[in-house]
Order: C-alpha cells, then structure tokens, then sequence
C-alpha cells in the first residue's frame, strides 16, 4: 500500500520546538525540507509552561538568536510578559524569561514555517525508517507515504509510546490527549537503538474568572523594554502580570491522606522522572519539613482565560486535584479546567550519539530534543537547531558543526548528553557549565553570529551590523585604556557622587572602571563619547570590570582546548588497552570519545585513566590497536 | 601482559635486619625458580605461600642465601602481576648479592617507582593511592610507615571529603539563588559567605601544618651537629648511631649513587644530613666565621649545639648561640666525666627555653636523656601521631595550598563586594582541587546535592 511521496534533503520528524528550528535551519541553509508532525494543530505547541527563557535556558535562546534560529523572534512578537531576572547578582547569571501567549506563539512559528522557502510542512505519522546498510534513506508515514533523503532528524518529543496517567487513570496518548507516536518507538528498538523511559508531568489549569487574586501577590514584567533577540526593535509594551500563593497546611494535609492513590507511589509508573521538577506529593514527601510552597498563577494568552497553575504539577486523580485546589488561597473557588497529569514517554540513550547529533547506528539519521532525554523548550530547541544545522551539512557533504562547552550552553547540553548520558530529563542549570562567566546572556552574539554567518543562517546585512557593534566594543575598552582621569575636582565629585572614593593621582579610565561601584555611566559622566550606544557600554563595562576573572576561565579554556585536540579514532579498541579499569574500558566503547577531552568527561573514567589513554597516545600505541 | 620482569630491593636496609628482593613479571616465578632450592619448585606451589629453601648460584652450584620466598601469582598482587619476595638476611653484602643473581638470571633491575607504575598502569590502584605507595615505599621509619597507611586508608580523603562537603552546600546554596531565583530559600549573602570561607580557609591551614611535620617524617628531620674541635660531635654522632642502628639507605630506591645516613631516634627519623660535611666543620667557628655557619645551618631542621664541660666558654660559644637563633636548638654540654670548667648558669641563660642536656659520651651517660628532648620537641608535647593526618606528599601540600588561595581570592572578592557568583568561580575552583587530593572532581554531585538540599520543581 506504500506509495513514493517524494525526494528531499532533509526530513523533520516533528514540529515540536526542536523540529521546528531543525526545520528552518535546514530550509534556510539551502536543503529542500520536509517536516511532518502527527497533527499540524501542535506546532510548536508549549504543553506544560507558558514560558520561555530563565537562567541558563534564557542564554539558550539567545544563543539560538545568534545562530540564526527563531525561537527568539517568535517569543518577542508573542509574549505577553518579559523579566530579567538576577539582575542583583553578576552579568554572567542575568537572564531573560518571558511569559509566552501559547496560541499566538504556535500560530506565528506555523506561519514562518509555512512562508519559508525550501520547506514543506505536512501533516503525516512516521512509523518507520527506510535503513538501508545502516544508512538511514528516508522515512514511512501510517498512511503509506515513502518519503527519501540524504539525512532525516527525529523529534519526537513526548510522543514517543507516550502514556498518561491521572491517578489510577492510565492511557496511551502524546501531550495534552493528542495522537501518540508507537509504532516508531519499536521500529527503533528493532534497529538497534536503546531505550529509556522517562516521565514529566504538568500541573492543573484553572479559569482566571474564578481566582481570588486579592490575596495573591502580584508578579509583574519589568518596565524597560526586553527583548531575546538581538535584531527584535519592536517592543510589546503592553505586559500581563503573573501572580504568587502558596499551598497551605491543609493542602499538605490532603495530599498526605491521598499518596495511596498517587500513581508515583503505587508504583504504577515506571518512567524516571526528573528530580528538579517533583510533582506537588513529591515535594511534601521528600521535604515534609517545609510548611509551604510556592505557587505561581501564570497566564496562558491573551485570548483565553486559562491559567496555568505552577509548583502544583501532579498526577493525583482528578478528584483530588479538585479538592487540593480548594485549600490553596485564592484558588479555593477555582474551577479546574484541564486536569495535571504525568507523561511517560519513551526516549533513546544519548550516549549512542556523535557531538553532531548523528546516530552512531544508523548513518544519516539525527535526533534531537526530548527524544535525547532532556526536558524544556530551550533545550530542545538547541539541539533541533544543531541537528538542523549538521543533517543540511551532511546533504552538503561539509563536517559537522560542534559547539564546545566554552563557546555556548547548546555546547554543554550537547556535550552532556552525548558524553555522560543521562538517567533522567536533563534540564540545564547555569552550574552544570564550568566557563559560566564567558557563556553570558549579553554576549551570545558575540560569541556565535560568526558561526552563524559562516554556516549561512546570518544573512549579510545582519553580519555587518554585528561586526560593527563588536568593533565600536574594542575600540571603546581601547580608548578607556588609555584615557587618564585626572583627579580634578569635578571628577572627584563625580566619584563621590557614586559613593567611591576619591582619586589620588591620575588612572586610566578602565582601571576605575574596574572599582566595584563605578559603572559605564560614571566613567561616561568623567569622560563622554557619545557614539556608545547602551549595548556596547554594556560590554565595555563587563568587559573592563571582570576582566581579571574572564582571563582566569579563558586560561581554563585553553588548558581543556589541549584536550580536545588530542583526537582519539572512533573505532579503538578500549579493551586491548592495558591498564585501563574495567569499568573505564565499558564506558569508553560505549560513549567512543571523540577526544581525550571528551574522554576525561565520561563518566566511571577517572584521571588514572586519562593518564593511561595519555601514556598511549604519547607512545604511538593507538594506531597499533586500531580495529 | 607485555611487560618484562623487574627486580628490585624493597626494605630500606640496616645491619640485621630482614631485607626482601621483589621481582614482578611474568617470568618472576621462572626466573626465582632457576636459583631457588626447596622442597618443591617454585613454579608448583600455590599462589600467596612462602617457602623455606636455599639460593643456588647456578654458575658456581654454591648456595648463596638462606632465604623465605613467596609466591603471589597474579592478579592478587600489588601490581597484578607475577610477583615472588625473597626474604634474606638484610646485610649489604648478601641482599646485593641476591639482587645481582636476580639481575644475571632474566630480571631488570627497576627504575624508582617502577613496581607502583605498574600497579597504575595495571588498573590496580589509583593516583592517590599510588602517590601514597610511593611514600610507603620511600617511608624510612615505623610512624612515617603509619602516616603513609593512614593516607592510604583515607584519614586525608575523609578530611578533606569533609572540607569539600561544606564548599559544595555552600555552592549549592548559591546555585539554587541563580536557576531558582524566585525560589524562596535564604538568598546567600556575602555574610554568609565569608563565614563559611573562613572555616574552610582555617581547616585547610590547620591540615597544611601538619604537612611540615609529614614531610620531615617522610625524609627525616635534617640535623646538623655542631660546636667547637674537640668537644664531641664525632662521639655524639657516632652514640646516635650506634645506639639506634644507622639506616644506610638509597634515596633513589635501587641505584646507589648518594648514601645518606638516617637514624630513628624514638620514632623521629634524623637525616644526619651530609655526614661528610658535618665532619669537615669541626673547625666551622675558626674557619668560615658566624656568617658562613649561619648559611650551613639555615638548611638543619634540628641543631644539636656541643659544649665542652671541661673548657670555660668561649666568644665563639657564644656566638654559635647567636648563630642558631629562633631555630630548634638541644643544648648538649659534653664530657661531664671531666672537671668543670664550663659556667653553667651562663650556658643555662644562654640556653633560655633550649632544652639543655649533659652527657659523658665516652661514658655512655646522657644520651637517653638526649633522646627524650628530641622526641619532645618533635612531638611538641604529646601530639600523637596517630591521632594526625600528616600530608606527607608533595602534590598534595601543592593541591591543598591551591585550594587555599582560591579560598583566599574568593574572600578577597567577597571583600571587594564582588557579586556572588563571581566569587563563586573560586569557590568552586578550591572545591574542584579539593577533589583533585581525593581523585574525585565528578560535578554531578553538585545537581544532586541542589535537588536535595532544596525543593525545586514546576
């Protein structure tokens, strides 16, 4: 009953928040793309947070900004609140969230998918691979279509055998009841792959209509105009607030007399949830010490009364999701509108991927999202853009792109998951980078436009403005370097209007610069140059200001790029090498670094290991025991 | 196993004593078979037995040794190789010889360190470990041997183990305020901050100090006898010496090229450093003046400063006091089987808080009282070394003098009032080093001590 549906470079599975930038990043470097989701209603469909962006993950988005992807863009014509948050504590940790409208988000990343060229979105149900010698040629819809390309990219999110559960309640379904995905999962196991399952969980929504938010706190945007992207110019001016209560004693209370019918603890599920995203009975159980819990009343849109209720994530039956809601102030009259639940899915062990993102198993063939074992919308996304990115360049017959963890966060999670694995979602947390104070919010641009430009997803004109910003940046430290401030009495002034103490003899400019409480501004006042606009003061300032610290992470940088660079081959044999601990020799041919740096990040493989790997390569012996 | 087969001595060797000959690699047993005559050979008997027996010299068919061997076959052993010890009599001349048969028979003689190298490279042991294996092997007396056990068995691990705990609570704290900074924990202040930094900052001090101790255990308390011609350093020297067994070892392990001289006076090892040296300054005070001795003592650990019970004091007496100034000084006023002649309320008041001995060394009076200050004034006191970890490794006292600067930095930072997660990167550096000591810098650790330190989630 199959039928031939047509050639194309790459094909999406997926049109999730990793598809979608997967997509567009092949589309738009040239290849002729296909995307197929299950239902073309769920494009880039947010089923549990209406958030995009903080800590680490807002970095994330910027990142993806700077490489040309749209994540950014669309959350800027579409939220409906933005905040920075960390704004006490130092540039490196600053980061953007904002609160998305769902529906205009969808509707405005289906219509830049739909208008742009080389892309043809479709709705279809993949169910298998054509594999052909280990190559992947192309992919099977349930309705018998055979689609063929050089590279195909799975982003199945939590489709994947997806399964939720309520309570004692239990059904196989994808997000929020949509059409799960099942046959794909066993046609992966079939060819090889191996399997985890994993769970997430989402909380209760309520109507806005019934709250009481007189006896919440508000949680409003920020009055300056933000933006993710680094292009955006237009502002949303007009912001909805966000609200804060807390659970109750009697919430505790309720939840502790109905645990026996908590599917977590009757152990009808069998996923591995993710410990930074415990469901309500989690937290009560695990931090039974604790009298409250912060819950946050967050909008879903414009156009819709529904509110998602964060901090109460559950899959308690609906009945006492109901009940729980009652004790909560300000939400006892809420009426519940869509029930929590957890979502079992199946995802495959990302360790069986190259840094490219290409499976080891099966040549041309991507994968990339929640498939990989990660959780979030930003993470997703920097895979599906990278995975985008590597299934084009494949087509082009051009290496892989690579980021390394001093480069960006996309870097670190890629890293992570190919390296170490992971034995549940993996979320990013701005600690799990070590060069955390290069890896800024305000510099993604600088730090991957280049990148973006080169590869072809950064258009000229934008690739100008970018290197003018970062010349007008060099020729500012430049010039703060070299002007002196001569401790006139207007200076001293100044200074002593900044609350710092005054000068004794003359300084350059960027050495006071460098005293805790003097800013861009104060120099500015001291010695003006009004060609400096405020996101180059901004980097003239972290810049000269941190110096001294950016150094101390650019030497660690150097000292892992040695690392690196020693290559190991893909196919060595750990097990004829002497020495190595049993365990290291498992790990290793399983994860098959790429690098001894790469190596010394596997898990089970300890320095002593590292030193043999080292004693053999400096010997020459690698080469001897090749397979 | 592609290794050829080594041999090497491994006791430090002293007149009397037990010396083994270790051999490890695959023709050990081989190899100790084609000199050993037992009851049975070596290559039929089970693996970890020792066995009585004689060393043959296959060129001459003499008995050479009496000798133990024992037989531990692979992959039980120190290295995971082949390893057989032979035991026999610790005198110069017969371990030698038994090396040299060995060495004519099929072994190499090994490189220092060798024996553990191989252990690492064999996957049997880890860097720490080997780091204190090596000080095992080097370890010239009993309470240095037991300082090298008790890092092996991880009094230092847990210790710093404990340092690193706190550091990661701490880090664990800040992180929760940067990824959760709506969460409602206790945002971490610098207040905070300094006083857990503090803590820290003393506790790797306090371990540091006992670092100095642990070296001097490790390579012994470098001792410089001095005084005037003729009033007895020779005697003395050649007392201690006697007394306690001079250890003549090798520094390298196996090759012989400086003899130093070592005595274990009640569990403090002496290095009578440079014997020969000591000798040709019986006329120090005469010859190269106060300046010049001041230059050969700044190296000594310990003075032992002789006086002459029978000669009055003299300008240069005085100035030899005036010389080893703020230094650890045994006062020894010698020949006490002879008229005094000596002032010995000004030598009391020269002496101050030194402890002051009299000794007839040619009548054997005196010495004991010599070795009690010294084992006093090592142990300031009554600190028990078991109760101590010393840090008796060089990587270690560097790793943990690292950590302490980061420490240091992160407190400057927090003087400076540098935002938090800035100082944070040094924390996290003297966390990481910390765990270099241990052979631990997994970060994963960090996430999990985040979710169970705090109640985080959506």
């Amino acid at each position: 009953m199959g039928y031939n549906a047509g050639n194309f470079d790459v094909i999406v599975v997926g049109a999730g928040h990793a598809g979608v930038e997967a997509a567009l990043a092949s589309a738009r470097m040239g290849a002729k793309t296909l995307c197929l989701t299950i239902n073309l209603d769920a494009v880039a469909y947010m089923p549990c947070n209406p958030s995009v962006g903080g800590p680490a993950k807002g970095i994330v988005v910027r990142e993806l900004d700077a490489l040309g992807g749209e994540m950014a863009r669309n959350i800027d014509k579409t939220h409906i609140q933005m905040r920075m948050l960390n704004t006490g504590k130092g540039p490196a940790v600053r980061a953007l969230r904002a609160q998305a409208d769902k529906v205009l988000y969808q509707s405005e990343m289906k219509k830049t998918l739909e208008t742009t060229e080389n892309l043809t979105l479709r709705q279809g149900l993949v169910e298998r691979l054509i594999v052909e010698d280990g190559v992947c040629k192309g992919v099977i819809t349930k309705t018998g279509a055979q689609y063929y390309a050089t590279s195909v990219v799975l982003t199945t999110g939590t489709y994947l055998r997806g399964k939720i559960i309520i309570g004692e309640l239990a059904y196989e379904s994808g997000p929020n009841n949509m059409q799960p995905s099942i046959e794909l999962s066993y046609h992966l196991q079939e060819l090889g792959f191996n399997m985890v399952r994993f769970k997430t969980g989402t909380p209760p929504r309520v109507n806005s209509h019934t709250i009481d938010y007189s006896v919440t706190e508000i949680q409003p945007g920020d009055d300056v105009p933000r933006a993710f992207s680094y292009e955006t110019v237009e502002f949303i001016t007009d912001q909805l607030p966000c609200w804060l209560t807390y659970t109750s004693p009697k919430t505790h209370e309720l939840i502790n007399s109905n645990l026996h019918r908590s599917p977590m603890y009757s152990g009808m599920i069998e996923g591995t949830g993710p410990r930074y995203c415990p469901s309500i009975e989690d937290k009560i159980v695990r931090f039974n010490d604790k009298p409250r819990h912060q819950i946050f009343l967050e909008p879903e849109g414009r156009n819709t009364e529904e509110v998602y209720v964060q901090g109460l994530s559950t899959s308690l039956p609906e009945d006492v999701q109901r009940k729980i809601l009652e004790t909560i102030p300000g939400l006892e009259k809420a009426e519940l509108m869509r029930a929590g639940y957890a979502i079992e899915y199946d995802a495959i062990v990302p360790t069986q991927l190259w840094p490219s993102l290409e499976t080891k198993l099966v040549e041309g063939l991507f994968t990339a999202g929640q498939l990989n074992g990660t959780s979030g919308y930003e993470e997703a996304a920097g895979q599906g853009i990278i995975a985008g990115i590597n299934a084009c360049r494949k087509v082009q017959g051009k290496d892989p792109i690579v980021l390394d963890r001093s480069q960006a966060y996309i870097g670190v999670l890629i890293d992570d998951l190919v390296t170490k694995g992971t034995n549940e979602p993996y979320r990013l947390l701005t600690s799990r980078a070590e060069y955390r104070l290069l890896l800024r919010h305000d510099n993604a641009d600088l730090r991957l436009t280049e990148i973006g430009h080169e590869i072809g997803l950064i258009p000229n004109e934008r690739y100008e403005r970018f290197l003018k910003k970062r010349e007008e940046i060099a020729r500012e430290i430049e010039r703060l370097e070299h002007e002196s401030i001569k401790p006139t009495a207007e200076v001293q002034a100044i200074l002593e209007e900044a609350g710092s103490s005054p000068l004794k003899e003359p300084m350059t400019a960027a050495n006071l610069l460098k005293r805790p409480e003097i800013t861009y501004d104060v120099i500015a006042k001291m010695t003006p140059n009004p060609s400096v606009s405020d996101v180059v003061a901004e980097q003239v300032e972290i810049q000269i200001k941190y110096a001294g610290y950016i150094d101390k992470q650019l030497a660690q940088v150097e000292r892992m790029r040695k690392m690196e660079s020693k290559k190991l081959p893909e196919d060595l044999d750990y097990f004829a090498i002497n020495g190595l601990a049993t365990e290291a020799k498992q790990k290793l041919h399983e994860v098959r670094p790429l690098s001894v740096g790469q190596a010394s990040r596997v898990s089970g493989v300890n320095p002593a290991d590292i030193s043999i790997l080292l004693i053999y390569l400096e010997q020459g012996k690698l080469a001897k025991i090749e397979r | 196993m592609e290794y050829d087969t080594i041999a090497a001595i491994s006791t430090p060797m002293g007149e009397g004593a037990i010396a083994i000959v270790r051999l490890s690699g695959q023709e050990a047993v081989p190899i100790a078979d084609r000199l050993f005559k037992g009851k049975k050979p070596l290559a039929e008997v089970d693996s970890h037995t020792i066995h009585y027996g004689k060393l043959i010299d296959p060129k001459t068919n003499q008995p050479v040794e009496e000798v133990m061997v024992s037989v531990m076959r692979a992959p039980r052993t120190f290295t995971r190789e082949d390893v057989v010890e032979i035991n026999c009599h610790g005198g110069l001349v017969s371990v030698n010889r038994v090396l040299q048969l060995l060495l004519q028979n099929g072994a190499r003689l090994a490189e220092p360190g060798e024996f553990t190298k191989r252990a690492f490279l064999n996957g049997r042991i880890d860097l720490s470990q080997a780091e204190a294996v090596i000080d095992l092997i080097r370890a010239k007396t009993d309470r240095a041997m037991n300082v090298a056990l008790n890092q092996m068995q991880g009094r230092l691990s847990k210790l710093v183990g404990h340092l690193r705990q706190t550091l990661l609570e701490t880090i664990a704290h800040v992180e929760v305020n940067i990824d959760y900074p709506e969460y409602d924990a206790e945002e971490m202040t610098h207040g905070l901050l300094n006083e857990k930094l503090q803590f820290v900052a003393e506790e790797i001090k306090k371990i540091l100090l006992t670092a100095e101790q642990g070296k001097i255990l490790r390579e012994g308390l470098s001792t410089a006898i001095i005084g005037r011609p003729n009033v007895g350093k020779s005697s003395l020297m050649n007392a201690l010496v006697h007394e306690n067994k001079a250890i003549v070892t090798d520094v390298a392990g196996t090759t012989r090229d400086i003899i130093e001289e070592y005595v274990n006076v009640r569990g403090v090892p002496l290095r009578l450093v440079d014997t020969a040296g000591i000798r040709e300054t019986e006329d120090i005070v005469e010859k190269i003046g106060v300046e010049k001795s001041r230059q050969v003592l700044k190296e000594a650990d310990l003075i032992l400063l002789v006086l002459n019970f029978h000669e009055s004091l003299s300008p240069e007496d005085e100035n030899l006091f005036k010389a080893v100034k703020g230094m650890d000084v045994i006062v020894i006023v010698n020949k006490t089987d002879l008229d005094q002649k000596i002032d010995m309320d000004r030598v009391k008041n020269l002496a101050g808080d030194y402890p002051l001995i009299t000794t007839s060394l040619l009548k054997e009076e005196g010495i004991d009282r010599l070795e009690q200050a010294i084992s006093e004034l090592f142990f300031k006191g009554g600190i028990e070394s078991q109760d101590m970890t010393y840090v008796s490794n060089s990587r270690h006292i560097a790793l943990l003098n690292q950590a302490l600067n980061h420490v240091e930095e992160a407190l400057h930072g927090i003087e400076m009032n540098l935002p938090i997660d800035m100082v944070q990167i040094d924390i996290t550096r003297a966390w990481e080093v910390l765990g270099e000591v241990v052979g631990d810098t997994v970060s994963e650790s960090l996430i999990d001590q985040l979710f169970s330190q705090f109640c985080l989630g959506k």
